[in-house]
């Protein structure tokens, strides 16, 4: 038993994924009130390099003193099965105050589980902690923040993003090494076939310097060509939320969102896009973000820069004539 | 091949939500209950796997209200069996609920449970890999295709990005679905009324409802924004006049 | 004393004619009979019942009007003239031939005057006939209209016809040349001819044998004629006017019929040819193949895969090449597969109803699209945006996915609040519609009217969070379920207030209540649209203007206010008592051309088309020149005709008015 907070950190083919760094800097919150200190996790197969130096062109590393190394041959490639056994295994013998894992297709196999399996409490979608040991959670879209106190002995946690900049993770001290041993996770029920690449698309959404984005408020397929006309007139190119791609009106490589890509743009105009977490997750880094939406009450105006009531339908063509003639054309 | 779809209620977004008087809960007066739509696509794959394969889908609820129409519009898509679980699940968390449900799925004898990856009102994990803990079954969340194959499970997981893993279970399993392959099917409303007519809710009830797992929220608020858009008003030709002149100074124009 | 002389010229040497003559005509006329019935019996052999032979005498009426004197095929000049022509020169020979036979046999009747004014009538009627033929062959071979079928089988039928007519007036022109009776003038048209044969000088032998060849061709001709009848494209002399009498009399147009149920009492379907009744069958068939409902319908006219012609007459092709396999009970081949009957040609439908106004012989194409609409939405084929709306219709009671609780906010900035109807009674019951309440650019006109009802000092409420859509749409789209719920959950409201009557802005709201709800045969509402109120106003005197506008305007004739329900005269004198000049358009009253959003096209994706039937109809105003608004009385034509003013580049020259707002303006 011990005060400590253990991070489980998510990589995917020999990549440690962002929100590691954002789980590291909430933990280390959580870790100043509770006296111990933070322990990052890491699973995999002769990954020990990716574990001391999980990104070696910045210089940066995780920002932990120790890094807990498991190593078997099961735990190459993340699959639900064998990383909850291991991990049941070594929270069982540790029980650390607190273990965090992401709210991610990774995470969220794993902690659920292990709360019923191990009988440990659990409290999900976290976005930031306090000093004093309390956690703030949202639910309903983004509508609602959750407190409470962190549960004991040992609360198992799911972390969005959002709380925390991706830099609170990461210094530039190496952390020590320390490989954990693990008895076995045999029956292995869950196995990895193969990976399937996402359809390349004609554009890479991530590195257009304008996205005119579209989101549940263009109503229709016919509609998107209003935004394309745009996107066109300002350089840029066309991407969608969720529900967007979902219905088959534009292509996966133009998802921006959780499931999708996060994007950095210039400008990022949201059309008719709510802003709940899972897309807002995702566009945050934005230079500009510009909202048109007609509910007021909308989450994407707590992130955007600038934004606007007016209804998209009686604004984008306006703009985009206004657009091209600024331009000369 | 017996199939079990878990759905949850859940509330629906479009109304103004509230926090009621002991500032820790929803206020109900306004909410409207809604299904969860993670769980819909979990219906749409489950009559998938039945249309393709053959199996006897049974789709398992709490008592809230509105039910009766989500279990009667399962029965209209195609399901064979419907459960309603009794008991008080106002205040229920998923861990009480996952409770509920596993001694009465556990009976079922299912090969396959299928349920949303996750519900918008969760705090306290998702109801699927509760259950697989409570069931010592596998769980593999953000499924958007799954097909059997020579008594292997095959599913395709959804990493960011757009990649997919596609991973082999070994049934008996749960999945969490994040899409069905194709999108909820439209049923008419005369045929969910033919089968409030011709199909019975078999309704059993839970063992008492135990909450212990999930964390005591001591406060619930609507986030005031630590900031928000400079709004610009005006008619739309002025409004597009001030963006134009924003896209300038960005240097976009 | 001029009389008829039987078979005149005609050698009686191998025994009297009329041998020959009753043979030819019964065995042409047992051929037509068998082959007749042998298509006819697939109506009802396939197709399932349906009670059309009551009231008789109205029916007999309508086949008088329809077929008989077909004034409706006037709507078009030209080409109804044309066929008034050659059917009428038809009916007048067919009489004549009947007074002739009577004149053989029983009567001595021809004879006299009034054989004089026999052979007159008969003549005049014959240069009718070959006018219309002549008209039709320029129609057919050098115009060449799209929305005719062009094909050789109705080449063949006008040559028939035309060479029996021919064969006739030739034959008689001989007669006149051996004769030269000295009425001859009562058959100018023959004499005429006569004069050229006499000419020619041949011998009075040498004209009686062509006499007797040409009569003898007309004979065969007619024979053959009328043993081809039911196979060729004449068929229709037949089918039409059958149509007509068992067209649809105890449902107004406005009116859908319940999803048919079996004994059993399960819904029925239209996926196969059993599914459908006899009726249904009998349009088919029935189908002149004339083309002026698609010439009239505007999905055709956007350049959708819909033309109501082909979808009529692709349930005769159905029934051609099934027909006989169903009949015993072989083959169950659906019926919406792929061509003229496709999903996406059903989903094309506005419901305008335009195809059945123009209709020479009563088709009923909506109320068949609308079933084939039942038997999409059961088996859940429909786009997505479709799909949203619906779900959102049955869970929230409007079509655009807002809470119930919005659905009265634009009442807020209204003082003295207006009227809760569920709470106090009311003389006029507001139902607002959707798209007047929810819609963010349509709310300022629900304030004006709110503000003109005021003024006018109407008593008026709404039913504020508990209306419901009314359903029309929701019914024409084939979900018949979902049209059932919201028609509950509103006539429960409803049943709770207390008002004199209901007065609605929308005319889908209008036509629904009015005519279809409540389903049960209870007494309906007394339903009014706005327009129908104001007008009575005026009347009356209660509403007077205190300003003349003085605008010069057109009005759009909605289809669910003109076509359905006869609403032409009360919109016009409002606009008139406003002061205004009104300039109509080509296309007015019941030839008024839809918007496009009717049918639930406004819930679906417009998918590919050549120009908006609503853009086409701003045109159309445009082109009047010298027209500066555009009314209208129906919030989803503000929409659709303010889209198409900005889509075609009109803002300057067009404005798009609800007529509330010139009432607003003009108190």
């Amino acid at each position: 038993m011990n005060q400590d907070i253990y991070v489980v950190i998510e990589h995917l083919r020999g990549q440690v994924a962002e929100i590691s760094y954002v789980m590291l800097a909430g933990g280390r919150e959580l870790a100043k009130g509770f006296g111990g200190s933070v322990a990052a996790v890491l699973l995999g197969n002769k990954a020990q390099g990716l574990a001391a130096n999980p990104s070696p062109a910045s210089g940066q590393y995780l920002a932990v003193d120790k890094v807990l190394y498991m190593d078997h041959p099961a735990l190459s490639d993340f699959t639900s099965d064998a990383y909850q056994k291991a991990l049941a295994e070594l929270i069982a013998r540790d029980q650390p105050r607190a273990v965090i894992f992401g709210s991610t297709s990774i995470g969220t196999d794993l902690a659920s589980t292990l709360s019923i399996k191990l009988n440990l409490p659990m409290v999900s979608s976290c976005s930031s902690f306090s000093a004093d040991g309390k956690f703030t959670s949202q639910i309903c879209g983004g509508k609602i923040m959750a407190e409470g106190e962190l549960p004991g002995p040992t609360a198992l946690i799911t972390m969005v993003p959002g709380g925390y900049k991706t830099e609170q993770g990461q210094n530039s001290q190496a952390p020590t090494l320390t490989q954990v041993e693990i008895s076995s996770v045999e029956p292995v029920r869950v196995t990895l076939a193969g990976y399937i690449e996402p359809e390349s698309g004609d554009v890479d959404i991530a590195k257009e310097k304008v996205l005119v984005s579209v989101g549940r408020g263009i109503q229709n397929q016919d509609n998107i060509v209003l935004a394309e006309e745009l996107a066109k007139a300002l350089g840029g190119v066309v991407s969608g939320s969720r529900p967007v791609i979902d219905q088959g009106w534009l292509s996966t490589s133009r998802l921006v969102g959780k499931s999708g890509k996060h994007v950095k743009p210039k400008i990022y105009l949201a059309l008719g896009i709510s802003g709940a977490p899972e897309h807002a997750e995702a566009i945050t880094d934005s230079d500009t973000i510009i909202a048109i939406n007609t509910d007021p009450a909308a989450p994407i105006f707590n992130i955007a820069k600038y934004g606007t009531e007016t209804d998209l339908f009686d604004l984008v063509e306006v703009l985009t004539s206004q657009v091209k003639a600024a331009k000369g054309g | 091949m017996n199939i079990i779809i878990l759905v949850k209620l859940v509330p629906d977004l479009v109304e103004e939500l509230a926090i009621d008087s002991s500032g820790n809960k929803l206020d109900t007066a306004w909410l409207r209950m809604i299904i969860n739509e993670f769980d819909d696509h979990a219906i749409e794959q489950g009559i998938l796997l039945k249309e393709r394969h053959g199996a006897v889908v049974t789709v398992v609820a709490p008592d809230l209200e509105g039910v009766d129409d989500v279990l009667f519009t399962a029965a209209a898509k195609g399901a064979d069996k419907l459960i309603k679980i009794k008991g008080d699940f106002s205040g229920a968390n998923n861990h009480a609920m996952a409770r509920a449900f596993s001694a009465i799925v556990k009976e079922l004898q299912p090969d396959l449970v299928l349920t949303g990856v996750q519900a918008n009102n969760d705090l306290d994990g998702s109801l699927g890999p509760l259950m697989a803990g409570c069931l010592e079954m596998p769980y593999v969340g953000y499924i958007s295709g799954v097909t059997l194959g020579d008594g292997k499970l095959k599913t395709r997981k959804e990493y960011p990005g757009g990649l997919i893993a596609e991973m082999d279970v070994s049934l008996p399993a749960v999945l969490g679905i994040q899409a069905a392959e194709q999108p909820p099917r439209y049923v008419a409303v005369s045929k969910v009324r033919q089968m409030m007519k011709t199909s019975t809710i078999e309704e059993r009830t839970a063992p008492g409802l135990d909450m212990a797992g999930g964390p005591t929220i001591s406060r619930m608020f609507q986030p005031e924004a630590a900031q928000h858009a400079t709004m610009i008003t005006g008619n739309p030709e002025e409004v597009a006049t001030k963006l134009v002149t924003i896209f300038k100074e960005l240097g976009v124009l | 004393m001029p009389e008829r002389i039987d078979f005149w010229g005609i050698p009686f040497t191998w025994g009297s004619p009329a041998i020959y003559v009753y043979f030819l005509m019964a065995l042409g006329s047992i051929i037509l009979i068998f082959r007749f019935y042998q298509r006819a019996r697939l109506w009802w052999r396939v197709g399932r019942p349906d009670v059309r032979w009551n009231r008789i005498h109205i029916r007999l009426w309508r086949v008088f009007q329809y077929a008989i004197v077909q004034a409706k095929l006037l709507r078009q000049k030209y080409p109804g003239l044309m066929h008034i022509g050659l059917a009428w020169g038809f009916f007048t020979f067919f009489l004549g031939t009947a007074l002739a036979t009577i004149d053989s046999h029983f009567l001595k009747i021809l004879q006299g005057n009034f054989y004089l004014v026999y052979k007159f009538v008969l003549d005049s009627f014959t240069i009718l006939f070959l006018i219309g033929a002549g008209m039709a062959a320029y129609r057919r071979f050098l115009q060449r209209p799209p929305r005719l079928t062009l094909e050789p089988r109705f080449t063949w039928s006008l040559v028939l016809i035309t060479l029996i007519v021919m064969g006739g007036w030739v034959t008689e022109s001989l007669r006149l040349a051996v004769e030269q009776p000295a009425w001859k003038l009562w058959s100018p048209f023959g004499w005429l001819l006569a004069q050229a044969w006499i000419a020619t000088g041949a011998s009075g032998a040498a004209l009686l044998n062509w006499h007797l060849g040409l009569w003898i061709f007309h004979l065969l001709l007619v024979t053959f004629t009328i043993a081809t009848l039911p196979v060729g494209t004449l068929l229709h002399v037949l089918t039409s006017p059958l149509n007509v009498f068992f067209s649809k009399l105890d449902r107004v147009t406005g009116k859908l019929a319940p999803i048919p149920q079996t004994a059993k009492g399960e819904p029925i379907y239209a996926s196969t040819l059993r599914d459908l009744t006899w009726k249904q069958l009998l349009d088919g068939d029935a189908c002149t193949e004339c083309g002026r409902c698609q010439d009239a319908c505007p999905a055709f006219a956007a350049g959708k895969p819909l033309s109501p012609k082909q979808v009529v007459l692709g349930v005769r092709v159905a029934l051609q090449q099934d027909g006989r396999l169903l009949f015993n009970n072989e083959n169950k081949a659906p019926l919406l597969a792929t061509g003229n009957l496709s999903a996406e040609v059903v989903w094309s439908c506005t419901t305008c109803g335009a195809c059945v106004c123009e209709c020479p012989v009563l088709i009923e194409h909506v109320d068949t699209i609308v079933d084939f609409r039942r038997h999409l939405v059961i088996e859940g084929q429909m786009d997505t945006e479709l799909q949203g709306a619906l779900e959102n219709l049955g869970r929230y009671g409007n079509s655009f996915g807002q809470s119930e609780r919005m659905r009265a906010r634009w009442t807020q900035p209204i003082q003295p609040v207006v009227k809760d109807a569920r709470r106090e009674p009311v003389e006029y019951l507001w139902f607002v519609g959707d798209y007047a309440s929810y819609s963010p650019t349509l709310t300022e006109i629900t304030v004006k009217t709110a503000e003109v009802f005021r003024k006018i000092g109407l008593d008026f409420g709404i039913l504020y969070d508990a209306e419901r859509n009314a359903g029309n749409d929701v019914r024409r789209v084939g979900e018949e379920g979902l049209f059932e719920m919201l028609m509950e959950k509103n006539s429960a409201v409803l049943g709770k207030c207390t008002y004199q009557a209901i007065v609605t802005t929308d005319p889908h709201s209008y036509n629904t209540l009015k005519n279809e709800y409540p389903i049960n045969g209870e007494k309906p509402l007394p339903v009014f649209h706005y327009t129908e109120l104001l007008d009575m106003l005026i009347a009356s005197g209660r509403l007077k203007f205190s300003k003349k506008l003085g605008y010069k305007v057109t009005y759009h004739d909605a289809c669910y206010l003109g076509r359905y329900n006869g609403i032409y005269e009360a919109p016009r004198r409002v606009i008139k008592a406003t002061g205004c000049e009104l300039v109509e358009m080509p296309r007015h009253n019941d030839g008024s051309f839809c918007c496009g959003a009717g049918g639930g096209r406004i819930w679906m994706a417009e998918g590919e088309i050549k120009e908006r039937p609503s853009e086409s109809r701003i045109r159309e105003a445009v082109k009047l020149g010298n027209v500066s608004a555009l009314v209208v009385a129906c919030p989803k034509d503000v929409t659709m005709f303010r889209d198409a003013v900005k889509t075609t580049g009109n803002e300057q020259h067009l404005e798009v008015r609800d007529l509330i707002e010139l009432v607003h303006a003009a108190l």
